[in-house]
């Protein structure tokens, strides 16, 4: 642990820090552009200059590394010499266009400017100018204010694992970009416009479209996949405009996906703004008092068993606490959160990611079964990736299922449960693997679930864990990978067949066959539609889709970023998200209409603000009342052991862009289908 | 012998008198008073009268869309939307003042790195009723070709001074 004085101040820093980060932990702030605490330093920029006693000339700060003894000055008048003269290069060959420059107003290169610069430039010869880039439908490019920090290159080789940027050329002629004319095909690549501290990499759906300072910041969760990755949501007006990653260095450290950053998009097309009821076959307008009336007409008299509800992927706790309860009056205990079917639903620690997400840098080898976590969850894919990185390639990866690119060497075993088996039998190779391994994991995909025979995968996946030790004092290696953020909650919630009741494939067959008179979808769109074309279809949710187009009833609820909800992500962790925007139109907070819609009933639920609804989620569950933390579940006995079919695991999500009505809806998202995935019919992701 | 003078003054009119000797002196003397509307005073090039939104000679419109004008406007009377244009480049779709919430304080032209919105000599634009003091981005481009020869003029006056 070496000790050394920076401006006066003795800091003990860890073994292996950089001098920047030691003068950080003395409080003191050092101007940089290429140094970024998740990539690998570069040392180029220069900015981060300090003076060292001792040494002749001023010291990079973050590519040296601090030694017992050192004195550094942070603020003699050297540093500042030093700092202006960097200043001074970088804004050589910066163009003066900020007023048309993104990045305006939330600039590093501006901000340090002002801060550490010269007021005037002494440079009167030509400019450089750079030839834009082609980077694809989400980074745009003004290559001529790049300053050549290459964050976004080791971005791309380091954490996205595509490595498809990279500088060229020498001196001044340096050009940052892809080598060969090519978008950067990753689900990732949005984090190139946060990162970048110019406006060289900007966002193209975004361009132009606001000012920093004009816009409202939310801090919110997101819904897109079941990671649950901590956002803020920037908003003006009555208008969401741009979603950012917000850090959270157990769920996302500072990254969020593409379909996190850009599906917003979705919710300014095929808005659901008022009730509808259908009339003679078609839908027409209506009142709440009219579309709640309809209902109570079918409802009314009508026997409990008769009645079913379908909660989706992208729903909150809270109106599926509300949902459950008004079927619980109605006597209904037809309820299900599994729109796809999977077997799931049994003690915690079957259906959470046990390990966590940060716990995944602990682990050294995963088995992944029936599940393309590149597309499922890209963050969770980008801490395997980091695992991998920081084990040097020790780390090993197992496959099972189809043989997806997790961006680094992994081994592909095979395609469904026989290769399962023969890890259970020791006859794979892997089982070794795991057997030596000191921590373990696996991670069972929905592929792998949503099948007939998911309980007896389930199982067998159990018995691979208990077999090779993945389960051992604190370490928990089981795990499984949601897609949907709606679905921990809702199992959490008890949201799945009652006594008695039918799950979600019995209930649409039930519809089918007209034993289901009534299902009640609560943003629920992923289901064979076709078999409910005989039942009455209550659709509650905010966009026109599948859903909404077979419903006899359309109660309009709002977005996620236009209520506050309780989600809980793969990892059984309860985070809040909060209103940026109000819903469009007449539509309201889901459970308020749901709470609206049994006092319609003559079922009055028994709460009237959010804070009681909450209560009675900790009263059906306590782990509503531990907010952002993840709680230990128990081992316990689970799975049903049977036989398994021999056809390989799919999995669920086709195409990363499109998984849910929002980004079904999006035009940026539709962009990138167009781009990235190669085969949008077979929905292979490229 | 102070009594006598005082009342030999009041009786002769003295003081009438001399009030109206200066009222009569003015009679002859140039008038200061304007005209006024056929007559106006002189402005200095700093005036800030009504704003326009200037073109460059080639008829491209200046603004760039920054937002400078109505990030700085302390009376918030700015609104502007942009997109961007078909050529790709950075241009307003809307940029609106509400002449009755501005306070003609001249921030927005001082904000402006193009010279594009500027208050010109202008201070005639009184309305017949207040929705004709919402002006829109047609109104304030029209205004700067009215006035783009007097705007430039003042403009080149000032700028020694900047």
């Amino acid at each position: 642990m070496p000790k050394l004085t920076v401006d006066g101040i003795e800091v003990e820093v860890e073994a292996g820090a950089t001098v920047l980060q030691a003068c950080e932990e003395a409080g003191k702030e050092i101007p940089r552009f290429c140094y970024h605490e998740r990539l690998s330093i570069a040392g180029n920029c220069r900015m981060c200059l300090v003076e060292m006693e001792r040494a002749p000339k001023p010291v990079a700060s973050c590519a040296m590394p601090a030694a017992d003894g050192m004195v550094i000055k942070t603020d003699s008048d050297l540093v500042k010499k030093a700092r202006n003269g960097v200043m001074e290069f970088l804004l050589i060959n910066h163009p003066l266009d900020c007023p048309i420059c993104d990045q305006g107003g939330e600039c590093d290169l501006q901000d340090q400017a002002m801060a550490y610069g010269f007021d005037a430039s002494r440079y009167a010869e030509k400019k450089r100018a750079v030839k834009d880039k082609e980077l694809g439908p989400i980074v745009k490019t003004i290559m001529t204010r790049c300053i050549h920090c290459t964050r976004c290159v080791r971005f791309s080789e380091e954490v996205a694992g595509v490595g498809t940027m990279g500088a060229v050329y020498r001196g001044e002629d340096t050009e940052v970009g892809p080598y060969i004319e090519a978008s950067i095909n990753s689900e990732m690549s949005g984090n190139l416009v946060d990162l970048c501290p110019v406006g060289a990499l900007t966002s193209k759906p975004y361009a132009f479209t606001a000012r920093p300072w004009e816009l409202k910041k939310t801090d919110s969760v997101d819904v897109m996949d079941a990671v649950g990755s901590n956002i803020r949501v920037d908003a003006r007006g009555s208008e969401v405009l741009r979603v950012l990653p917000r850090l959270n260095e157990d769920i996302n450290e500072e990254w969020i996906s593409d379909k996190t950053r850009y599906a917003i998009d979705g919710l300014k097309r095929q808005r659901l703004d008022r009730p509808y009821v259908r009339v003679n076959g078609k839908l027409a307008p209506a009142s709440w008092d009219e579309a709640f009336a309809a209902i109570k007409e079918k409802v009314s008299g009508l026997d409990g068993k008769k009645i079913a509800a379908i909660a989706g992927d992208t729903v909150d706790c809270e109106s599926m606490t509300a949902l459950k309860d008004l079927m619980g009056k109605l006597g209904s205990a037809n309820i299900d959160c599994r729109q796809d079917g999977a077997k799931i639903g049994g003690p915690r620690s079957s259906y959470i990611f046990n390990t966590t997400i940060a716990g995944i840098e602990e682990a050294d080898a995963c088995l992944v079964v029936g599940a393309n976590v590149r597309a499922e969850a890209p963050i969770i894919n980008s801490r395997l990736r980091k695992r991998w990185r920081m084990t040097a390639g020790d780390f090993r990866l197992g496959v099972i299922g189809e043989n997806w690119d997790p961006t680094f060497k992994h081994d592909y075993l095979g395609a469904g449960p026989e290769t399962l088996s023969d890890i259970l039998e020791g006859k794979n190779d892997f089982a070794k693997v795991l057997e030596s391994a000191a921590k373990p994991m696996i991670i069972v995909g929905m592929g792998a679930l949503n099948r007939e025979d998911g309980e007896a995968v389930l199982a067998t996946a159990r018995e691979i864990a208990d077999k090779y030790g993945l389960v051992s004092g604190e370490w928990n290696g089981f795990n499984v990978l949601h897609t949907a953020a709606a679905r921990v909650g809702g199992l959490d919630l008890g949201f799945v067949p009652g006594e008695g009741g039918l799950a979600t494939n019995d209930i649409l067959d039930g519809a089918a066959k007209g034993d289901v008179e009534v299902v009640y979808l609560l943003g629920a769109d992923e289901l064979d539609m076709a078999k409910l074309k005989n039942a009455f279809v209550i659709y509650q949710g905010c966009l026109g889709d599948a859903g909404a187009q077979v419903a006899d009833v359309i109660l309009p609820g709002a977005a996620y970023t236009e209520k506050n909800g309780t989600y809980v992500n793969t990892e059984g962790r309860v985070q809040y998200g909060w209103r940026a925007v109000f819903p469009v139109g007449d539509a309201r907070e889901d459970w308020k209409i749901i709470r609206a819609l049994s006092a319609g009933l003559g079922l009055t639920l028994p709460y009237d603000n959010i804070d009681s609804v909450r209560a009675r989620m900790v009263e059906i569950n306590d782990v509503f009342g531990s907010i952002n933390v993840t709680r230990k579940a128990a081992w316990a006995e689970f799975g049903k052991a049977g036989v398994m079919k021999s056809e390989g695991f799919a999995s669920p999500v086709r195409n990363f862009y499109m998984t849910d009505p929002i980004s079904r809806a999006s035009v940026t998202m539709a962009k990138c289908t167009e781009a990235f995935v190669k085969d949008a019919a077979a929905g292979k992701v490229a | 012998m102070s009594f006598i003078d005082r009342t030999a003054r009041s009786f002769l009119l003295v003081e009438l008198l001399s009030g109206l000797a200066l009222t009569f002196k003015y009679m002859f003397k140039p008038k200061v008073t304007l005209n006024y509307p056929y007559e106006k005073g002189p402005l200095s090039p700093r005036f800030r009268g009504e704003h326009a939104l200037r073109r460059y000679p080639n008829g491209e419109e200046r603004c760039i869309a920054c937002k400078l004008c109505e990030a700085i406007c302390p009376a918030q009377a700015i609104t502007i939307e942009v997109e961007p244009r078909l050529d790709g480049s950075r241009r307003t779709t809307r940029y609106d003042i509400d002449m009755t919430k501005c306070i003609y304080c001249g921030f927005c032209e001082e904000a402006c790195p193009v010279d594009a919105i500027v208050e010109g000599p202008n201070f005639e634009f009184a309305t017949e009723n207040r929705e004709e003091l919402l002006y829109d981005k047609d109104k304030l481009l029209e205004n700067g070709e009215r006035w783009e020869a007097e705007l430039a003029a003042r403009l080149e006056a000032d700028a020694p001074y900047r």
